[in-house]
């Protein structure tokens, strides 16, 4: 048993590090965030020279060949500077689908594209009606010729505004919540019927609704297989939560540093509040809090390759662990910073409202304990 | 013991109810206090209830109040939640209106009162300082008696609508030299004296409430001084103990869980409400025990206040009152799901595109959430109540 990491390892972690130290300060991610598009192009072109883009996919593709624990410690220093461009919907995700479900085809033609930085995914999967339940399903893809055509609705897709191409989840079969039927198609932003309405988000991201009317599309744009393509979104929706809990455990250990810091200067009644013995054990509490959630995050990252059900049990047990501590110290980090936390010039409420949206993403705490319990 | 209401109790609340829906502003109607234009959207609902007479409950008759025993002011209170009718701002109504009434001479009573009653002056207040929170007793903001003036030099923070105030009231030191509690006094500022500046502070939602107030060399006259010198913190104590009465809001909160029960029927679930899956539902339902426990603890606590005592266990209402609206944003929140992401903007946020999916109802319900932090961090933190009742209560 180790639990160290690897010389290339540290230094993929270092140099992500030095991105965020060196480019992505509070005051420069406000800007990135107040501004016009919501992101910068020039730091997903540090993410392609560095390397970034490539991590997960294999040598053969143009790529690093890392595993989830690279995309774990990417995701993780990410969290610490609350970085806002795509790299969940794009690298993780999108590259996510493209490896496991992809044709040759596909995956020769997009891969490069997105190591290179030239293409930016985002991942259409959420209905109003389907709450979290990736298989209740409106958006349907009709066969049509030897293609498809594509109507609906998807709401909420963060980083649409961003992407040049989208992953949609579709009904291709059977009745609205049924686990067969379901198929996964990449459809190109700029297709004819494709419309987006974009808006922020509350945690400094954007998003779209994205409506679909009589879309086109080619035999080609099936991603894995028809009918068939429920396994392959929970694999990959697994996978995403692995990486959100890695972001979330980068965003706790900022706000634990920072509320132990407060509370070592902050002077009330003559001391340092934290001195007072119901902030310390708050504190603890905080800190046990994150603790646990780097273990659940190491364990459920190198569980993501076991079987099916090993893997869901993993990544559910992770987001029960990730929403209620990321909950616990997020509230208790604003608590404790008093007024000052409540603030937008302060950076606390910043992480506070990404670890609450972390929560929402693929399922919520109630949500998950339901799923790991129905897995035994 | 009887909770019971009499014939008469019944005929007031028709009374309110047909009042209420006669009058309610449409101004106002469906709008939260986010969405309000300006400072007329504020006093709206304020002006009604002045022209009926029915601003100030709470205030004795004499100046101004409306002789309601504490069966109609109860009466009184959950219908306009139940309606959702704007709240009256506490700042002149329910803070420095008592203390003027309370400490004040006869002259400041009646030069102050009848302007808070009609909603012509808007008071802010000036309590809180960057390093005075908590404890709030450290002030440092001075006030220097000149002949007929004092100079205030110092700053405040977290002054909720002191972009619209025409008046703060203030804590100063008048007494460098003695002890924290005993050099501090309570003065009354127009907001229009030169050396008076507002600066804004954001929120992590994005609104613009609360406010930095800066006081340079700000000349007041001696007039302006409620009570005695340096007796400032008898006065302050007064007010926080105010404060703490109304903050409770069973009311209004009653009228919340009812519309988180509307959302969460609304919501699907796998083909079914929300509301009807066995989750959700016990978490409302146990949100509203507890609502249920300290609506009775709320009239526990009026009843033997009537009788003339006034206890620090008025901080069970401070901490369950806020820790109850948290979970209600909370659990709204967890209601919408998905769409308690995007971002409702304010005026102020100057936005080109200001297009916000999802339904109605969950519209900034993320930024709710958010904002809702600070109700137990303001007016005395949940910590500090849990001190006051150690101490005052159990006698740790």
């Amino acid at each position: 048993m180790d639990f160290s990491f690897t010389e290339e390892q540290n230094l993929l972690r270092n140099s992500v590090q030095k991105f965020v130290q060196n480019d992505y300060g509070f005051e420069p991610r406000r800007a990135i965030i107040k501004s016009e598009s919501g992101w910068k192009r020039d730091n997903w072109k540090k993410f392609a020279e560095l390397g970034l883009l490539g991590a997960p996919f294999t040598e053969e593709q143009g790529g690093l060949g890392g595993g989830p624990i690279d995309t774990m410690i990417i995701m993780e220093e990410f969290g610490r500077g609350l970085v806002v461009e795509p790299y969940l919907g794009t690298v993780v995700l999108g590259g996510g689908f493209l490896r496991h479900g992809g044709s040759k085809a596909q995956q020769e033609k997009l891969i490069p594209e997105i190591i290179e930085g030239k293409r930016v995914l985002a991942f259409a999967f959420a209905e109003p009606q389907g709450r979290y339940n990736l298989a209740d399903l409106t958006v349907t893809a009709k066969k049509s010729g030897a293609g498809y055509t594509l109507n609906g609705h998807k709401a909420v897709v963060i980083g649409a505004p961003w992407a040049d191409t989208l992953i949609v989840t579709a009904r291709t079969a059977g009745g609205q919540r049924d686990e067969k039927g379901v198929s996964v198609f990449v459809v190109d932003k700029k297709a004819k019927g494709v419309s987006c309405r974009d808006y922020p988000t509350v945690d400094g991201l954007r998003a779209s609704e994205v409506t679909f009317e009589n879309v086109a599309l080619g035999a080609d744009a099936l991603v894995g297989q028809a009918d068939d393509g429920l396994p392959l979104v929970e694999r990959v929706v697994d996978e995403g939560i692995a990486a959100l809990s890695a972001e979330a455990i980068g965003a706790m250990k900022v706000l634990n540093d920072a509320t132990v810091e407060y509370c070592k200067t902050r002077k009330q009644f003559g001391v340092a509040i934290g001195k007072f013995q119901v902030l310390q054990h708050r504190m603890v509490d905080m800190f046990m809090h994150y603790e646990q959630s780097v273990s659940i995050t190491y364990m459920v990252n190198l569980k993501l390759d076991e079987n099916d059900t090993e893997r869901k049990k993993a990544a559910s047990a992770a987001k029960v662990q990730i929403g209620k501590a990321g909950r616990f110290i997020g509230q208790q980090a604003v608590q404790l910073h008093g007024g000052m936390g409540m603030t937008e010039e302060l950076n606390i409420g910043h992480y506070f409202k990404r670890l609450t949206m972390i929560d929402t993403m693929f399922g919520n705490v109630d949500h998950h304990l339901k799923r790991y319990a129905s897995l035994d | 013991m009887n909770i019971d209401f009499t014939q008469a109790d019944e005929a007031f609340r028709t009374e309110v109810k047909d009042f209420i829906a006669e009058k309610f502003p449409p101004q106002v109607r469906g709008k939260s206090r986010n969405e309000y234009g300006g400072r007329d959207d504020f006093l709206a609902w304020h002006r009604v209830l002045y022209n009926k007479g029915w601003v100030a409950p709470s205030w004795p008759k004499e100046y101004g109040g409306t002789g309601w025993n504490s069966t109609q002011k109860y009466i009184f209170g959950e219908e306009c939640a139940a309606a959702d009718t704007p709240g009256t701002l506490p700042f002149g109504l329910a803070m420095v209106g008592p203390v003027i009434y309370t400490y004040g001479n006869a002259e400041q009573k009646k030069e102050y009162l009848p302007k808070i009653l009609s909603g012509e002056s808007w008071w802010c207040q000036g309590y809180s300082e960057p390093g005075s929170g908590s404890d709030l007793a450290s002030l440092k903001t001075t006030a220097l008696r000149e002949g007929d003036h004092y100079i205030v030099n110092g700053q405040k923070t977290w002054t909720t609508l002191a972009q619209y105030a025409d008046w703060i009231f203030c804590l100063v030191r008048t007494d460098m030299k003695a002890k924290q509690q005993e050099g501090i006094s309570f003065l009354l500022i127009d907001m229009k004296t030169p050396g008076v500046t507002v600066r804004p502070i954001i929120t992590m939602d994005g609104a613009h409430e609360v406010n930095e107030v800066f006081l340079d060399n700000v000349k007041v006259p001696v007039k302006n001084l409620i009570g005695k010198e340096n007796e400032g913190w008898t006065y302050a104590k007064f007010l926080l103990g105010h404060e703490r009465a109304g903050i409770a809001g069973v009311a209004r909160s009653k009228r919340g869980v009812e519309r988180l029960k509307k959302i969460a029927a609304a919501e699907q679930d796998g083909g079914k409400s929300l509301l009807d899956g066995a989750d959700f539902s016990r978490n409302i339902a146990e949100l509203e025990i507890d609502l249920l426990a300290l609506e009775f603890t709320e009239l526990r606590t009026l009843a033997r206040e009537s009788k003339g005592g006034h206890g620090p266990e008025a901080s069970i209402l401070k901490i369950k009152g806020t820790d109850i609206q948290q979970r209600l944003t909370e659990l709204t929140l967890e209601a919408i799901a998905y769409y308690g992401n995007p971002y409702r903007p304010f005026a102020h946020d100057k936005m080109t595109n200001e297009y916000v999916p999802g339904p109605d109802y969950s519209h900034g319900a993320g930024q709710n959430y958010f904002l809702t932090r600070r109700t137990t961090i303001y007016g005395g933190s949940s910590e500090i109540q849990r001190n006051i009742i150690a101490k005052m209560v159990l006698g740790l």
